[in-house]
């Protein structure tokens, strides 16, 4: 589904990705984990278009996307939730589901009936946001709603969209520790439902290793290691630099 | 649509305008008229400013190109003077010039955009101010009584037709204009521009074309003030060049402050409010724009979501006590 070949982005003297080959099967769910500065939101970036790369190739369903702006890629099924929460504020939950499900749609156009009108919208919001427990709060504004919360309806968002790809950025940062599980529970189940590949950002092992079908480590820009979340535990070499742990 | 109390209030508060003109003395209901048309283009305005989010400080450019257009027709077509022909004709001026504005305009956000909105609209004073001979320069021109479906008003003298026919004219294009309006902010359009006004980014990335539906409520925006623009001509009679320059387009930001623009009401109460508080200041004092700057420094200090807001954040309090 996703295929990225040599792919390289330098700051100055900084390599952030380093020659990164990696591959996304359908509905595979990987995560890519890594210290600070490893490279993994630039990885994003790449992948969802926001910075563009110094060279290497991304194929995404057999159309090579590199350089594609990210509407592009957003028509394609490339969807992305923000490590820094990007909602809209003064609208309802369901608001924030249903304006992303009328893009998708192209009905932003239609501006005469009011939006409760398209019933048939309103209750595929409310489906979404029921997959991610959140429907008995679709009246809220983000303002009322934990941090969690925050993380779960950005990502409900991204979800809208009928992404085929989905790219998470450290949908747990920032969540309290307690509810880190609670949350992904919620966003992985809702995903598995639909058989959504998905490429999860962190940097926490003990969130990752319960969720992911394969692992890729990263450090200064390049994939250390890459398995099953249990094989990558092991690996020595990944235990000294992420874990800190030398045996 | 017909449970929503809020239609019920609507409507109430519509058959109570039709007798409007019984109740209030003919220099009262002149002002009345003043506010209805400036509730249209606070209804306007509020589009870009408080679902949108952008500021405009150049929205009298489209009030005069409005204006204008019903004034020049007046002076060298007068032949075809008359309501029907004009308001379209209001229409679609103010729709050309919002277009070309709002074009470079929306590339901008925040001071930026206002300040290129003050500018073009600057540019629109001064060449209405210095085209003499085509638009009596800050003479202004002035504006006679249209015909209305073939009906001509001659020999009527204008505070008949005003407390007449064009009351419940003007009261019938509130309505529309309300109810277009109504519609166009709570559709799936107007929530992608409340995505807009909340998160650019986001709703770039969500697949709006965020620049073009700036554009979009620039020119909706503008066909309303431009509408507003030409109906206000009947009452007031004459235009001038003033109607472009930056201060009466701070006038409408006022009013749209003063009613308070996180409410679809807001800018109609502030219209009306504005009308009032603006003529009986100047009439009383000749510090009138000191009691003005006084209003705005309360407001923008105790009231931020302006009157609307704060009476619709004492409802549920009353509705508490009540029980």
């Amino acid at each position: 589904m996703l295929a990225i070949d040599n792919l390289k982005k330098h700051f100055g003297f900084v390599k952030a990705v380093d020659n990164v080959n990696l591959d996304i099967a359908e509905g595979e769910i990987v995560s890519i984990i890594g210290t600070n500065g490893a490279g993994k939101t630039t990885l994003v970036n790449l992948i969802s278009g926001y910075i563009r790369p110094d060279s290497g190739r991304i194929l995404f369903l057999d159309k090579d996307i590199t350089y594609a702006s990210p509407y592009v890629r957003i028509k394609l099924g490339v969807g992305r939730s923000f490590q820094l929460i990007q909602l809209f504020s003064n609208s309802t939950v369901l608001d924030n589901v249903r304006t992303a499900l009328f893009s998708k749609y192209g009905m932003i156009r239609r501006g005469l009936l009011p939006a409760d009108r398209y019933s048939s919208v309103t209750e595929e919001a409310i489906k979404i946001l029921d997959n991610f427990n959140m429907s008995d709060k679709k009246n809220l504004t983000p303002k009322g709603l934990s941090e969690g919360d925050l993380k779960i309806l950005d990502i409900a968002i991204a979800f809208a969209l009928k992404s085929k790809l989905l790219l998470l950025d450290e949908p747990t940062s920032g969540v309290a520790t307690s509810d880190k599980f609670k949350v992904m529970d919620s966003i992985v189940s809702a995903i598995k439902k639909e058989g959504i590949s998905t490429l999860i950002i962190e940097h926490d092992m003990d969130i990752v290793s319960g969720y992911s079908d394969r692992v890729i480590v990263m450090h200064e820009g390049r994939v250390m290691a890459e398995g099953k979340p249990d094989e990558v535990m092991e690996n020595k070499e990944v235990k000294a630099t992420v874990f800190g742990i030398v045996s | 649509m017909s449970k929503n109390p809020r239609w019920i209030i609507y409507l109430l508060i519509f058959i109570a305008l039709l007798f409007i003109p019984r109740l209030l003395s003919i220099h009262d209901l002149m002002l009345f008229e003043y506010g209805i048309t400036f509730a249209i283009v606070g209804l306007g305005f509020n589009l870009l400013l408080g679902y949108t989010g952008l500021l405009s400080f150049g929205h009298g450019a489209y009030f005069a190109a409005g204006a204008y257009t019903v004034a020049m027709i007046g002076k060298y077509f007068p032949k075809a003077y008359s309501l029907e022909i004009l308001i379209p004709a209001a229409l679609f001026f103010s729709l050309v010039l919002s277009i070309i504005f709002g074009f470079v305009c929306v590339r901008h956000t925040k001071i930026f955009f206002s300040i290129l909105t003050l500018s073009l609209s600057m540019l629109l004073f001064a060449l209405l101010f210095k085209l003499y001979h085509l638009t009596g320069g800050s003479d202004g021109l002035r504006v006679p009584l249209p015909t209305l479906l073939g009906v001509s008003f001659k020999g009527i003298r204008r505070p008949e037709f005003l407390s007449g026919t064009y009351y419940y004219f003007l009261l019938g294009m509130f309505s529309v204009s309300f109810l277009f309006m109504k519609g166009i902010v709570s559709s799936p359009f107007g929530k992608a521009l409340q995505a807009i006004r909340d998160n650019e980014v986001r709703a770039e990335l969500i697949g709006i074309r965020v620049r073009r539906y700036r554009l979009y409520s620039f020119i909706i925006s503008g066909l309303f003030v431009g509408l507003g623009g030409a109906l206000w001509t009947f009452v007031n009679g004459h235009v001038t060049a003033d109607l472009s320059h930056w201060v009466f387009s701070g006038e409408i930001v006022y009013m749209t402050l003063l009613g308070g623009f996180g409410i679809f009401e807001g800018p109609i109460i502030g219209a009306i409010i504005f009308t009032y508080l603006k003529l009986y200041a100047m009439g009383n004092t000749q510090y009138w724009m000191f009691v003005i700057g006084a209003t705005l420094i309360v407001l923008v200090l105790l009231l931020p979501n302006g009157v609307a807001g704060a009476v619709s954040s004492l409802w549920p309090k009353i509705k508490k006590k009540n029980n």
